[in-house]
């Protein structure tokens, strides 16, 4: 990482539990580089909540509150509020859970926190399914993947609907910051995650971390599948300050099959299905690009109300 | 001290202030809203330097009053019923994680159908949760036990949550005179919470992490389980403390009334043991040896007070105001355990009662205590009894 403008400082131990390429272990790592010594973490039941190591071992060096698997972000607000109360006021309080804990189990307590404004950062390490407990679907998983409750069978009945969006249900809550991340991109989130340290009040970023077992694609591979989520446009790159758009538009697009084909968890897709998938893209992508052109036209002083 | 009228809710309210709860997370659920707004009213107007928040479930209540809890903030919150059973499974986790939070629990029954009337199936469905649980028969006993509660739990030896429970209408919404403490002295009985181990960036420790079946989950149970002994003695040492400075008490955890040389008692907890008190007095009036045992303190349980007890009486009717099924009464089937290994048992009877906040009258409590007395001589009649049960008309 010497040759990336990236803070030096490690705040993640070699020897944690993660699997090879494991893009998560990548997305902690460069969030504690990001957000420093000051932090606090709360993590719930997910792969994040094994990788640290066994008690009483544990490769975070900051403090970590390991808490039931639906309570990231209420156990976020609370960690603020005890802080709040004892004048501590230069902590960063960062819920860090995976799409499973966010999306479907979590979604009340995220959703809660966030209508509060609680000032806590909501870091949401979007794998595409339940890894911790064998490749279950979540509602992030993306339509036509295989996992192991949407197996397809002969039925061919994968993944049928598409995949939720954690940021505009953010945006439809007002959230002030809201981003999607990529760990292929680490400046990026480096940045979006500095820029949310920097904002009160609740900040969401949902961060794209391929994952080899449950995608079924190779570890050596994960930076590259990244990269071409984006270039596809499969995994938009974007923000939303105040409910400000800006996206960040590939410098050339690449087709979607490119992307799926590298993983295991696509390939029984037949032609018809890719190019269904590449339509669903293509109008999610103009869709966005519209949000972006109004908003950015339109932009409020300050939609943040009082 | 100030005497003020309030209800049970309103001292459950004024004891967290007290106390000096930091942090209180709550949801709203009848019976027990009123102590959430006063609460808020507190925070509020300054009186009560918290942070109150308003979280959008009893889940996020408990784990946000754990989370607050293990980054070194005294923790408070109020639940009832069906908000209870949702913070189930967060319950166990406070326990394990030997956060001393205090919670006080509205007695109501769970539905369906839907009742929001009195009955302990809520608190007592979580007994194997690990926290301590006290039961009150007054709004002074309210108030005074929750001061005294953090105290027990902060006790570096024991380190778990407890609640304190008041049963819904009977003691959340009757009005009550109450001595409200000085905060002084309230602040020299109860010194500020300051737990060995806390999330602190100064001093970073992963808190509830991973542990493997040949290392140490099981010796940390042990550790609860030490803790939740020790606290026996430990709430006898805070109720005399706390009797020092009030004048107040409320019998540990077995208040006996008219035990001495009886020839038949019954156990119970909650309200209803007030009702049963005047009995045992109208009853011993008439030459009637008759008493009352009602159990403050179910976790702990006071197997020993109970133990000492069946040695003295021959015996014991078990009043419970709920029913767990499968075998009998939950007091009831504790009772009985406590009591097997003793040599000479008493005759033990389960009577059931008040279930979804039915009255309990004296003339109820009369009848049990007359077929106890009979049933002395005659023998059991029957081990479990439902009281006051209506039949319905067969067409
Ligand atoms: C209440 C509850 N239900 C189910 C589980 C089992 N469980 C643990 S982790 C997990 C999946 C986590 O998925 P996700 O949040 O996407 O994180 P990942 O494992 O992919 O990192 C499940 C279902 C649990 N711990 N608690
Ligand atoms: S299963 Fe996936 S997310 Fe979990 S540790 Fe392995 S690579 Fe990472």
């Amino acid at each position: 990482m010497a040759k990336l403008p990236l803070p030096a400082e490690e705040n993640l131990s070699p020897g944690h539990m993660g699997c090879p390429g494991c893009g998560a272990c990548i997305a902690m790592r460069l969030a504690l580089k990001a957000l420093g010594k000051r932090t606090i973490l709360a993590i719930p039941a997910c792969c994040w909540a094994v990788m640290p190591g066994v008690y009483p071992y544990n490769s975070i060096d900051v403090p970590v509150l390991f808490t039931a698997f639906e309570t990231a972000a209420a156990s976020a607000s609370g960690i603020r509020a005890a802080l709040d109360v004892r004048g501590i006021k230069d902590v960063n309080v960062v819920a860090w859970a995976g799409d499973g804990g966010t999306l479907d189990i979590g979604i009340q307590a995220l959703s809660g926190a966030v209508e509060r404004r609680d000032d806590i950062i909501y870091v949401c390490y979007d794998n595409e399914a339940y890894m911790n407990t064998g490749i279950q679907r979540s509602s992030s998983t993306p339509i036509g993947a295989w996992t192991t409750t949407t197996p397809g069978g002969s039925t061919g009945n994968w993944k049928r609907e598409p995949k939720k969006s954690g940021v505009e249900i953010m945006v439809a809550h007002r959230i002030p910051y809201a981003a999607t991340a990529c760990v292929s991109y680490p400046e990026d989130f480096v940045r979006k995650l500095q820029k949310a340290a920097s904002i009160r009040g609740p900040k969401y970023i949902q961060v794209l971390c391929p994952c080899p077992p449950g995608w079924k694609s190779d570890p050596e591979k994960t930076i590259t599948i990244g990269r071409l989520a984006v270039e596809s446009c499969m995994w938009p790159m974007y923000e939303v300050e105040n409910g400000v758009y800006t996206v960040r538009k590939p410098a050339k697009r690449k087709p979607v099959s490119e992307y799926l084909m590298m993983q295991g968890r696509f390939r029984h897709l037949k032609e018809e299905d890719i190019e269904m998938i590449q339509k669903l893209v293509d109008e999610e992508w103009e869709l966005l690009l519209k949000k972006e052109e109004m908003s950015q036209r339109e932009k409020p002083a300050d939609s943040r109300g009082p | 001290m100030v005497k003020k009228l309030i209800n049970g809710n309103y001292a459950a309210s004024y004891a967290s202030k007290l106390a000096r709860a930091q942090v209180i997370a709550a949801y709203p659920i009848t019976p027990q809203t009123n102590v959430v707004e006063l609460i808020a009213d507190f925070v509020a107007s300054g009186e009560m330097k918290a942070k109150y928040i308003c979280v959008e479930s009893e889940h996020s209540a408990m784990a946000a009053c754990i989370a607050a809890s293990a980054t070194g903030a005294r923790t408070f919150t109020a639940t009832s019923s069906q908000g209870l059973l949702l913070m189930h499974e967060l319950l166990h986790w406070a326990s394990g994680a030997r956060l001393p939070i205090v919670m006080v629990n509205v007695n109501r029954a769970v539905g369906p159908p839907w009742s929001v009337w009195a009955d302990q199936t809520d608190s007592i469905s979580q007994r194997d949760t690990g926290w301590m649980q006290f039961y009150s028969e007054s709004t002074q006993e309210l108030l005074d036990t929750v001061i005294m509660l953090y105290k027990v739990a902060e006790s570096p030896d024991i380190l778990l949550p407890g609640f304190v429970t008041e049963d819904a209408f009977y003691l959340s919404h009757t009005y009550e005179p109450v001595d409200i403490p000085e905060q002084a002295m309230v602040d020299s009985f109860l010194p500020p919470f300051d737990p060995p181990f806390k999330l602190d960036v100064d001093r970073p420790h992963g808190l509830g992490s991973l542990s493997m079946p040949h290392q140490w989950y099981m010796e940390m149970r042990y550790n609860i389980a030490e803790a939740m002994d020790l606290s026996r003695r430990r709430i006898l040492e805070v109720e005399r403390e706390w009797r020092e400075l009030t004048g107040r008490s409320y019998g540990g955890l077995l208040d006996e009334y008219g035990t001495d040389g009886a020839d038949a008692i019954i156990a119970c907890a909650g309200t209803a043991a007030s009702t049963a008190r005047e009995v045992v007095d109208d009853m011993r009036k008439v030459g009637k040896r008759v008493g009352l045992a009602r159990i403050r303190c179910l976790r702990p349980f006071p197997t020993e007070e109970l133990r000492a007890l069946g040695r003295r009486v021959p015996v014991i009717g078990v009043m419970d105001r709920c029913y767990t099924f499968g075998d009998g009464g939950p007091l009831f089937t504790e009772i009985k355990s406590a009591l097997y290994q003793l040599r000479d048992r008493p005759l033990v009877k389960n009577f059931v009662a008040g279930v979804g906040g039915r009255d309990i009258t004296m003339k109820t409590i009369e009848k049990m205590f007359e077929n106890l007395l009979r049933i002395g001589s005659s023998g059991l009649d029957r081990e479990k009894e439902w009281v006051d049960l209506k039949r319905p008309e067969v067409v």
